[in-house]
């Protein structure tokens, strides 16, 4: 796997404000990378280090070969980037817009106006980009960092504003460029979204990296119980199944459900113990850990630590 | 080419906010104001219209064209760094001082499209109503149109400055005002005011040449009422024209580096900036 992104060991502070701290981490191609975290946990500051829109206090960041912070800027022709709300210039129309960071990228402007149909911009983009609401806003920020097939794309909270239906033609696109071997890194809130789609997980807490890997990678880090909810016929109110062993945490979730979090390593074992009680087990339903409960987690921990 | 792509873009923007529509009828309305009203102390008798022309034209364009180049360039780095716009602009693969000089390029055309058309409305005018013009006036004239766009290259220039070393809109369109109240205004009566206060005892001149350089207004103003005999006459400043060491070329080159200091200073600060 050759690497388009090499982020090491870099600080940014901002004053006495340490926006990232030490942070490293090589992305490769065709990766999807979620990279999470709660507002000021330093993503922005990321993505903005990668495109040498700010330089690091200390480390050294190459994208495509090139070291942004030193003004390099090559490799940007492969590179698209959608800002955090973005915003573009209000007197010009959408299709006008697309057409000049086409010929910035020395793209065909045909070409790229092919993608605003792609985004769903369709007749809209003959209109003055003033008129727009924020969705289509969004839907011409993808647009354009589709531009010439990129290699590397940095999202920044690329889904919000989009409508469910492009959100999913959203995740198609950049699954179909992953798998062509471009590199994905997006940040987002929506993590439920991204539980599915994403090979792998950066979380970020106040600038520092405290998780990287692919979720189930996390999962075993965090060691989270797995829950198991079982619905079971003729059980009193607050009964408990006999068969459920001592040193597990059982609880009654409503009517006649039972939920008990199991270490990852029992699940087979307490499924074997359910099944083996006869059939007074009417469902069953596995529920992994989420992303939601695995972000939760990193984040206590890198609070915990000194 | 992507310096020219993002000039050709502002040149777009201008027209669609209508700048180049208001900058051209501003200067068309005042110069066929003054060609037509501005002739009335002077007679139409013996007087070569268009020399006049250019003197009062010249002391308007002190005004406006800076006033004019400065709203246009103020927030030229700054505003689209509010609006967000930069940010993404920046992602792609230009270089800084690319976007500086093609913006520069792209507002340089609309004040140049602006003067060229709206002042040579009044020469149109003039000709069409059968005024005598000789090719000494209309060379005068010529000089007068073209160090105007350069007046305005320089104050353009200044506005990126600013625009280039400001944290928000507000504060760069504050110093843009006392830039232009300094340069326009205030300057020349301080110095008037020194000058009488001093009497000629250690203001030699070779300093007032200087004061007067450093001033790209000053410098303007002498190329058009000293630099010809037949306008110096009428601007009165013909003695001056007589006693100034400050060629056209010189004077010239002043207004030059005005444009370019400034311009490779913004270049130097936006390089350095984060965003």
């Amino acid at each position: 796997m050759t690497s388009t992104v090499c982020v090491s060991d870099v600080t940014k502070t901002y004053g006495r404000v340490e926006a990232v701290r030490d942070a490293s981490f090589t992305l490769g191609q065709g990766e999807l990378v979620a990279l999470i975290g709660h507002n000021g946990a330093g993503k922005t500051t990321l993505m903005k280090l990668m495109l040498g829109l700010i330089r690091p206090s200390k480390g050294v960041i190459e994208v495509l070969g090139d070291n942004p912070a030193a003004g390099e800027f090559a490799g940007r022709r492969q590179l698209g980037y959608l800002p955090e709300n973005v915003s573009f210039d209000p007197a010009l129309t959408g299709r006008e817009t697309q057409a000049f960071y086409a010929r910035l990228k020395r793209e065909p402007v045909a070409k790229a106006l092919e993608l605003l149909d792609a985004v769903g911009l369709g007749a809209a983009s003959r209109r003055r980009v003033s008129t727009y609401s924020k969705g289509m806003r969004q839907r011409l920020g993808l647009a354009q960092a589709l531009l010439g097939q990129p290699r590397v794309l940095l999202l920044d909270e690329p889904t919000t504003g989009l409508d469910p239906e492009l959100r999913q033609t959203f995740y198609d696109i950049i699954a179909r460029l992953a798998a062509g071997g471009a590199t994905v890194l997006l940040s987002s809130h929506a993590l439920t979204e991204l539980e599915e789609r994403a090979g792998r997980v950066i979380i970020m807490n106040r600038g520092i990296k405290v998780a990287d890997g692919s979720i189930d990678e996390l999962r075993r880090l965090a060691r989270l119980p797995t829950r198991i909810r079982l619905k079971v016929a003729g059980l009193a109110p607050c009964e408990m199944p006999g068969w459920a062993p001592q040193d597990t945490t059982c609880r009654r979730l409503n009517g006649h459900i039972v939920e008990i979090d199991a270490a990852p390593e029992r699940k087979i074992e307490l499924l074997h113990r359910a099944t083996a009680a006869g059939n007074a087990v009417e469902d069953v339903d596995v529920v992994p850990p989420t992303l939601d409960e695995l972000y939760a987690h990193f984040l206590r921990q890198s609070e915990q630590a000194p | 080419m992507n310096v020219l792509i993002i000039a050709a873009k502002e040149i777009h923007q201008a027209i669609r906010n209508r700048w180049v529509l208001a900058a051209t009828l501003l200067l068309a309305g005042l110069a066929l104001s003054l060609t037509f009203l501005g002739s009335a102390p002077t007679g139409n008798v013996g007087v070569r219209t268009l020399d006049v022309v250019v003197v009062s034209l010249s002391s308007l364009t002190i005004f406006l064209v800076p006033l004019i180049a400065l709203l246009i360039s103020h927030d030229a780095i700054v505003g689209e760094m509010e609006r967000g716009t930069m940010v993404l602009l920046l992602s792609y693969p230009v270089a800084r001082w690319q976007v500086l000089l093609g913006k520069f390029l792209g507002h340089l055309a609309v004040l140049a499209f602006a003067t060229c058309l709206g002042y040579g409305a009044a020469v149109g005018a003039l000709a069409a109503t059968g005024s005598q013009i000789d090719s000494d006036s209309l060379l005068a004239f010529a000089a007068m149109v073209g160090s105007s766009v350069l007046l305005g290259a320089a104050f353009v220039a200044i506005g990126y400055l600013v625009s280039a070393l400001v944290r928000d809109r507000g504060t760069a369109a504050g110093i843009c005002i006392g830039l232009w109240l300094l340069l326009v205004l205030i300057y020349d009566m301080a110095l008037l005011g020194v000058l009488a206060l001093d009497q000629g005892r250690s203001i030699s001149a070779a300093v007032l040449n200087a004061m007067l350089l450093s001033n790209p207004t000053d410098a303007y103003r002498l190329i058009n009422l000293t630099g010809f005999a037949n306008v110096s006459t009428f601007a009165g400043m013909a003695g001056l024209a007589q006693t100034t060491s400050l060629t056209i070329p010189v004077l010239l080159a002043a207004l030059l580096g005005w444009t370019l200091l400034p311009l490779g200073l913004a270049a130097l600060a936006f390089s350095r900036r984060e965003l």
